[in-house]
């Protein structure tokens, strides 16, 4: 967004403060981001698309170049559960799989540059546009919360409710006495899990895109700035889809463990 | 950070995208992946026994060659022996033959020689009666010289 397309005299914080408003319908906590949600649905429905498509022809004998591709992605992210995870789960493998390329489709976004899809949907009459789904700390917390849930789901199934509950008051103090101690402890431990694991993705992505606003903001310079930032961005991308699929593998081997 | 439903919303696709990998996504190309696997290692293994079939073809033929050289080798030496000895016999069957023709060529000159012998001695003794007929014509008697004349014949 720049100040001739608004008509007015718009200042660095005006234009970076625009650029970090969600297209929100509602109001309250009942209220959606419709960009963040659009893309994120868009680019799963992406990978869903391309990785069924490519599983569905997938040929034994020798495979194409984008079969190939997929396969050793897939084999990648099998390798990283199973030198991980030592149980037997038909969920965790493919849940990894989701997480990584979702994400790491996620963050790519990031690397458009950031003017172009806001400046053409404000030509559409779209007030509001944010292209990188990772930087609504709403979509991270989402999927870390849903990890929460299938680590308690895990840890309940794995070592019953008792077991359960007993790990979280008899350790690391085992004595009747210390229960509300231990309680505390393990909860903070427990909670802190899905928090912060959803909050490092946003916050890496977010300060990512910050950056880009800045660099955005700087002119003619801001060409081979761009690349330089983009380049090195572009590991963020990835290095934050492993460590939140790496993250996720841990925390649900943990929970399936009995100590 | 303004919190709100869109994280319900989120974990309502997560979820829905996870379900989909699970069950249309993982299956289908993990199975690829392992056939292929499979594939791939049956593939080495009789790579390796071909390997090891191709060494064993190779060792039989330089055996069986050996043996058809050997085979070979010794065919030669009985067909040479085979020559000298037919060589030989026919040598032999030569001489005798040479033998024979040269026995039975003095046999035929020696009766050819007696025979011209007797001949001759006929001859002469019909020319001597014959001659001495003619000297003798007039006076001698045929009969009383016959047997002087004869005697004569006989000393030839």
């Amino acid at each position: 967004m720049s100040a001739s397309d608004t008509g007015e005299a718009l200042t660095s914080g005006d234009y970076i403060l625009h650029h970090l408003q969600n297209l929100t319908v509602g109001e309250g906590f009942w209220s959606l981001n419709v960009d963040s949600l659009l893309f994120s649905i868009g680019l799963g429905a992406l990978f869903c698309w391309i990785f069924s498509s490519v599983a569905k022809k997938a040929t034994t004998g020798v495979p194409g170049k984008l079969q190939c591709f997929i396969e050793m992605t897939v084999e990648f992210v099998d390798g990283t559960v199973k030198d991980t995870f030592h149980g037997r789960s038909a969920l965790i493998a493919p849940l990894s799989l989701t997480i990584f390329v979702w994400i790491i489709f996620m963050n790519t976004m990031d690397l458009i540059p950031v003017d172009w899809l806001p400046s053409a949907s404000y030509a559409m009459g779209i007030e509001y546009m944010r292209v990188v789904p990772t930087t609504d700390p709403n979509i991270t917390l989402g999927m870390s919360f849903s990890v929460f849930f299938l680590m308690i789901f895990y840890s309940i199934k794995i070592k019953g409710v008792g077991g359960f509950v007993k790990e979280l008051t008899m350790q690391p103090f085992n004595h009747p006495v210390m229960i509300p101690v231990n309680l505390v402890m393990e909860l903070v431990a427990l909670i802190a899990k899905p928090i912060s694991l959803g909050l490092r993705l946003f916050g890496n992505m977010y300060a990512g895109e910050m950056i880009f606003f800045l660099i955005a903001l700087l002119g003619v310079w801001q060409l081979p700035l761009h690349f330089v930032w983009a380049v090195f961005h572009i590991m963020v991308v990835i290095l934050q889809a492993f460590i939140f699929m790496m993250l996720t593998v841990v925390y649900l081997s943990m929970s399936c463990e009995d100590h | 950070m303004n919190m709100n439903a869109t994280l319900l919303g989120q974990s309502i696709a997560f979820a829905v995208f996870v379900i989909f990998c699970m069950k249309y996504i993982w299956p289908p190309l993990m199975s690829a992946i392992e056939d292929r696997q499979k594939k791939i290692a049956d593939g080495l293994a009789s790579a390796e026994r071909a390997g090891k079939d191709l060494e064993l073809a190779q060792a039989k033929a330089t055996d069986q060659l050996k043996d058809a050289k050997a085979e070979a080798a010794s065919i030669v030496d009985a067909a040479n022996k085979r020559k000298a000895q037919i060589v030989d016999e026919a040598k032999t069957a030569a001489m005798t033959e040479r033998d024979k023709i040269i026995a039975s060529g003095h046999a035929e000159v020696e009766a050819e020689r007696n025979r011209a012998k007797e001949e001759l001695r006929q001859k002469v003794a019909v020319l001597a009666i014959a001659g001495a007929e003619k000297i003798l014509e007039r006076s001698i008697d045929e009969a009383a010289a016959n047997d002087i004349v004869e005697k004569l014949v006989g000393e030839l």
